[in-house]
């Protein structure tokens, strides 16, 4: 083992480390929206509706994420929709996580008992108040453990996003290797920044879930 | 440049296909025999023993597959093995399957009343006889769903060893939309393969999910 490379790789790293950040960021606010969405959609939305968002579901759960990484890379450009790496990696983590959130928060919003909405209406608020206000928050505090894991796995997966030249952290300790030849020990430390990435992020969202949503949330 | 219709492009798929099948299985097989030996560890009296199993889960829990597939490829040659692609898949995916089924068995030893281990205690079992007639039966039969499951997750998976040469699925459609240039048919054809392995077992995992009562 040979760690001299380091200290002048630490700056690669760090940015590697700050877009696959920035990429689980985004994929966790616009997958999360979508999924609430889709699961109240699914729910309540006309048949056909319900009919597309579980197809969707399926089809996305049964299928690698690499797999829809290059379908929408190389494949939506013949379609005429050609789209920056990142843009696609984001579009991707997004639609793939959704598919999972999806369920997730649906069963959520079984676990909240019905008297719940009567219990608003009967108060005088209107349907989506109902949902925003009553329902949706005693949803997302249930499914929070289950939402965190599921981030977090999304954070790791997103080291394939790299074979799309996006340039966050394995894609760096691609180029780093290429650079030092010493592979083994590059992979080893990025390994152990995407494991205090994985920890931290974790950590973040508890406590973060815990102040947002009360307590409950371990 | 060599033609493709669409048959030999669909053919070439499914002669690849078989890799999938062949690595989903002997990383199932291995997770499953290394996951079982986590497992002992995960449950033992020891505190050392079951602080080194959780360790060994949260390690690879916590990072990436391609990482540790990564570290497989390029770390066993410097231990002066030399290492196919497909040593390296296998290897990978089955320390990467034994992790995830042995964090799922113990959630289910760990749902099983404490009674159960007294009362083969009183029976007059050793640790292992408990462990081997009364409670792991019952922690397989109740995380049957999940370990379907995570199958699934496993088969597609496999999909990442395309990345370090493994002569799969993914790694010969690459191939093939690199003649063909048609990414759209070429990559809908493999989703729409690893979708008719997947969702059979997807199916048949909601459906024991069902059959368990809720606790």
């Amino acid at each position: 083992m040979a760690f001299a490379w380091l200290p002048g790789a630490v700056g690669d790293i760090a940015r590697g480390a700050l877009t696959t950040i920035l990429l689980i960021a985004v994929t966790t606010l616009a997958g999360t929206f979508l999924s609430i969405l889709g699961a109240a959609g699914g729910r309540n939305g006309p048949v056909l509706l319900k009919r597309a968002i579980a197809w969707y579901v399926e089809i996305i759960r049964n299928t690698p994420f690499l797999v829809q990484l290059f379908f929408i890379f190389f494949g939506l450009p013949s379609l005429g929709i050609r789209l920056d790496p990142v843009l696609a990696a984001m579009l991707a983590m997004t639609l793939n996580m959704a598919a999972y959130t999806i369920e997730i928060v649906g069963a959520g919003l079984d676990a909240v008992p019905g008297g719940q909405t009567e219990a608003a209406l009967a108060l005088g608020l209107r349907p989506r108040q109902v949902f925003i206000k009553i329902v949706l928050p005693q949803a997302l505090k249930v499914i929070f453990p289950a939402l965190t894991s599921q981030i977090v796995i999304m954070m790791l997966e997103s080291a394939v996003v790299s074979q799309i030249a996006v340039r966050e952290l394995t894609y760096e300790a691609d180029m780093l290797q290429a650079r030092t030849f010493r592979s083994f020990e590059t992979y080893f430390v990025v390994t152990l920044v995407y494991l205090v990435l994985s920890m931290a992020l974790r950590r973040l969202l508890v406590t973060g879930g815990r102040r947002a949503l009360g307590a409950g949330v371990s | 440049m060599i033609e493709f219709t669409f048959w030999d492009i669909v053919r070439n798929l499914l002669l690849a296909a078989r890799w999938t099948v062949l690595l989903s299985l002997a990383a199932f097989v291995g997770g499953g025999i290394v996951g079982l030996i986590v497992l002992f560890f995960r449950i033992a009296k020891n505190k050392w023993s079951r602080r080194i199993a959780s360790g060994y889960i949260a390690l690879f829990q916590g990072t990436p597959l391609l990482m540790q597939l990564f570290l497989m490829f390029f770390g066993l040659p410097m231990l002066g093995l030399r290492i196919e692609p497909w040593t390296a898949a296998v290897l990978g995916l089955t320390f990467f399957a034994s992790a995830y089924l042995a964090e799922i068995w113990r959630s289910g030893v760990a749902a099983l009343p404490l009674g159960q281990w007294d009362a083969g205690a009183s029976l007059g079992l050793h640790y292992l006889q408990e462990l081997r007639l009364i409670i792991l039966p019952q922690a397989f039969s109740i995380t049957r769903a999940p370990t379907v499951g995570f199958l699934v997750q496993l088969i597609k998976s496999t999909a990442l060893t395309s990345i370090i040469g493994f002569e799969e699925l993914v790694r010969t459609s690459n191939a093939i939309n690199n003649a063909t240039f048609e990414p759209f048919k070429v990559y809908g054809l493999v989703a729409l393969i690893f979708f008719v392995m997947c969702f059979p077992l997807t199916q048949y995992a909601r459906r024991l999910e069902k059959r368990v009562p809720a606790r």
